[in-house]
């Protein structure tokens, strides 16, 4: 079974070390103090609702709303599931339908071109743990396979009902 | 929407400007900084070394110690000193301020500044053991400079404004716990020494640490309380108003903010002057009128009646009435959003402190021999606003309260005075042992941007009295209260239990004023706090008991600076138990979160109350008074 970025809501505090991570990722330097000149941008966003904090993030989805609405054909889902516009065939053409159409609002414009930018999976290192997960100090996000967060998340129910 | 920021009609009327001028405001940077760090909050991130940052995981599923080893206890503890002396140094440094400044008086080298209360001169000078029979005003007034400046000196005996203040009791307890300041600044820098890396790992040895820095912050206030009488005036009642209808279209509309009178009564004495005034009027204005922001706002209340104009988080608001011609600052509680805010507008931000500089304001340095020349510098770049706005259209809300202030311990004593003039405490007593009096809250602190602005205040001034409980104010918690009418005559009309109405009407009736005091007797600026301990001692050692024995408490249900939280570890060190509407970030720490909120009460007989519901916390307050009233033996009432 592929492996998911996975929200554990209760254990994010809202420190965005996931945020700044996915921007440093994207960098030229891939470091904090190379990438500050650079200003690049993250592809996640931590938010508040209410008490829940939590990071909302491109969910690769296997039906995608932005690549249907592409009139470029630039975003793609590439064979591996990833949802993105980096790197290919076409080139985006900044006419904003996936901003409009995505349903987490994750697809943002590029601080100087007028291009989409969003989650690229670009950022995962040899392991293929992208940058967000390795990032979070809370085990937040996690980068796993569903039956196992199921799993955990059943014995950790168990454990708190008996 | 507006709901949620701030229960202060004027507030509400501003917001909307702003909203339609896309002016940035406190709410918004503070959503934008939603969701804030759960590592800052729970007090769980280290940045005291260059090994760091470290973070301590609350759910024990990461690093449970930072990477020289300090536990989550140690670091919690050590970041709650930091707060300590922080407070501890403003208001200290307020003090200091005001120490040189009597010094120079007594010298005679500060001609703009002299003492006006030698009374009280004398019983600060007597209270710290000196003889003044035969010497001069300037002589007790150069000793009880030198013992003020003593304070922040190295030595081996213990603090005078703590020594000569507190109750035998209380003394004894600090000794025994050593936790006795011998220097102000001393007992600061050794919080900071011990809380950088590598120095005290022990949690509950840090708290000590701490309460002694909170002890060399009363001192601070105690210090600025007496200096500032000596200097200004002690507060007698006074009658004024309270929120932005004190602003005047047709006047050069002046606001004083920050904390010491040393600067603001300075702008008062020129704003009288002949020559000042012919300026304003040559402007085109009726005259100048000078209000009040935060402390020094309390400060030129207390003593002058001067209004005041709002408080706190909504410290920009007033400047979206187009009428505010100048803000004037010393230091402390001053948002460096004002320079922003303020340049939709031309109002002109001054700053008057060497170390309190901000980004696009006008710089002009007010220090003792050159205070008066300043001060009139500074009302003349007001004057030039008011002519560039002259005809322009302003939008002053229709919003202000009748305000009674001036409630020094001095003319609290003397009211009580009104009813038996050889023991003036005698009348407090007996209410407080009949019960007309259940007990008494102190309200102190700021306003948070995380709670609807004075919603805590309110619900709670409700609740207490409407059962009898007395209340006392300072800062912008008394602010708070002004600006919705509680510190009158009509809101004891309105809200007092019969037993609180009958008393409050006694001693009004009796110093002539025709009606019932307030509710709550605004005491002055949170270093004015100390007035409260004045009065809790004087209780305490005519009833001979000590302080963790009165039916009293306080209460921050708004707090957000770090003063506030030095204030509330001394509170909580004299025994009194002490809420806090706001959770502090302490609690990644269980030994800490536990020691604070119940050990304290075995080791100190104080204790901190964290509850963010203000019904429930009021609640708490009154059930600390009736398990006090118990212990006295007095009769109890349920709530």
């Amino acid at each position: 079974m592929e492996k998911e970025i996975l929200v554990d809501f209760d254990k994010c505090l809202g420190c965005r070390s996931c945020e700044v991570a996915c921007a440093i990722s994207h960098s030229s330097d891939k470091s904090l103090l190379g990438a500050i000149g650079e200003k690049p941008q993250k592809r996640l966003f931590v938010e508040q609702a209410g008490k829940l904090k939590a990071p909302v993030t491109c969910r690769h989805c296997e039906q995608p709303h932005c690549v249907s609405a592409c009139i470029a054909g630039s975003m793609q889902k590439l064979p591996d599931g990833t949802v993105t516009n980096s790197d290919t065939r076409h080139k985006c053409t900044g006419c904003w339908m996936c901003v409009m159409v995505c349903p987490n609002g994750v697809i943002r414009r590029a601080r100087t071109d007028k291009k989409a930018v969003k989650c690229d999976l670009q950022c995962v290192d040899d392991q293929g743990v992208p940058a967000c997960v390795a990032a979070c100090p809370t085990k937040a996000l996690v980068f796993m396979e569903i039956d196992e967060f199921n799993a955990l998340k059943r014995t950790k129910h168990l454990a708190g009902i008996l | 929407m507006t709901a949620e920021k701030s229960c202060d009609p004027s507030v509400n009327e501003m917001l909307q400007i702003a909203k339609k001028k896309g002016i940035s405001t406190v709410w918004d940077r503070y959503r934008a900084q939603l969701p804030q760090c759960g590592f800052g909050e729970s007090g769980l991130c280290c940045r005291n070394c260059v090994m760091g940052p470290c973070r301590i995981d609350p759910f024990g599923d990461g690093p449970d110690k930072g990477i020289c080893g300090a536990t989550a206890d140690t670091i919690v503890a050590r970041n709650l000193n930091r707060y300590i002396a922080a407070g501890a140094a403003s208001h200290s440094g307020h003090a200091k301020h005001l120490a040189h400044v009597l010094k120079k008086v007594s010298a005679g080298k500060a001609a703009d500044y002299s003492v006006r209360d030698e009374a009280k001169l004398v019983a600060v000078a007597r209270r710290l053991g000196f003889e003044t029979g035969g010497l001069t005003v300037s002589e007790v007034a150069g000793r009880v400079a030198d013992a003020a400046l003593a304070e922040f000196s190295e030595r081996e005996e213990p603090l005078a404004w703590v020594e000569s203040t507190l109750t035998g009791g209380r003394l004894a307890k600090f000794k025994e716990l050593g936790v006795m300041p011998s220097g102000i600044d001393a007992a600061i820098s050794e919080i900071l020494q011990r809380t950088t890396m590598g120095v005290d790992a022990d949690p509950v040895n840090n708290l000590l640490g701490g309460i002694k820095g909170s002890l060399a912050d009363y001192a601070g206030c105690h210090l600025g309380t007496d200096l500032s009488d000596i200097l200004f005036g002690t507060p007698m009642p006074v009658f004024s108003e309270a929120n932005m209808g004190v602003l005047k279209e047709k006047f050069v509309n002046i606001a004083l903010h920050g904390h010491n009178p040393v600067v603001s009564e300075m702008i008062l004495a020129a704003a009288k002057e002949d020559a000042v005034l012919d300026q304003a009027k040559e402007a085109g204005a009726e005259g100048i009128n000078l209000v009040g922001i935060c402390c020094t706002g309390n400060e030129l209340l207390m003593r002058h009646g001067v209004q005041a104009l709002t408080h706190s988080v909504s410290q920009e608001m007033p400047i979206l009435t187009g009428a505010l011609d100048a803000i004037i600052v010393d230091y402390q509680c001053v948002y460096p959003s004002l320079t922003t805010v303020a340049q939709c507008y031309g109002t002109k931000v001054v700053t008057t402190m060497g170390i309190a500089k901000i980004p696009g304001a006008v710089h002009v340095e007010i220090d003792e021999e050159n205070a008066l020349v300043k001060a009139r510098e500074i009302i003349a770049l007001a004057i030039e606003r008011f002519k560039a706005r002259k005809d322009a259209p302003t939008f002053i809300p229709d919003v202000k309260s009748s305000v009674v202030a001036g409630f020094s311990t001095e003319a609290i004593v003397g009211a009580l005075a009104k009813l038996n003039a050889q023991n003036p405490l005698k009348p407090l007593i007996d209410s407080i042992i009949d019960g007309n009096i259940q007990g008494v809250v102190l309200f102190a602190g700021c306003n948070n941007v995380k709670v609807p602005q004075d919603s805590n205040y309110l619900a709670m001034v409700k609740e207490l009295a409407k059962r009898d409980v007395l209340m006392l104010a300072t800062g912008c918690g008394a602010g708070a209260l002004a600006r919705h009418g509680f510190l009158t005559p009509e809101a004891t009309e309105e809200y007092a239990g019969p037993g609180l109405k009958a008393v409050l009407t006694a001693i009004g009736m009796a110093n002539g004023l025709g009606k019932p005091l307030p509710p709550v007797l605004h005491i002055g600026s949170c270093v004015d706090n100390s007035r409260a301990v004045d009065i809790a001692v004087a209780l305490a050692n005519t009833l001979g008991v000590d302080i963790k024995e009165l039916p009293v408490a306080a209460s921050a249900p708004e707090y957000m600076h770090e003063k506030a939280i030095a204030i509330g570890t001394w509170a909580i060190s004299l025994g009194i138990p002490t809420h806090l509407g706001v959770v502090p970030p302490v609690v990644g720490s269980s030994l800490v979160t536990s020691v604070l909120t119940q050990g304290a009460e075995d080791i100190l007989g104080g204790y901190f109350i964290v509850e963010t519901d203000p019904v429930k916390a009021a609640e708490a307050l009154f059930a600390v008074i009736q398990k006090r009233r118990g212990g006295l033996n007095l009769a109890t009432r349920a709530w």
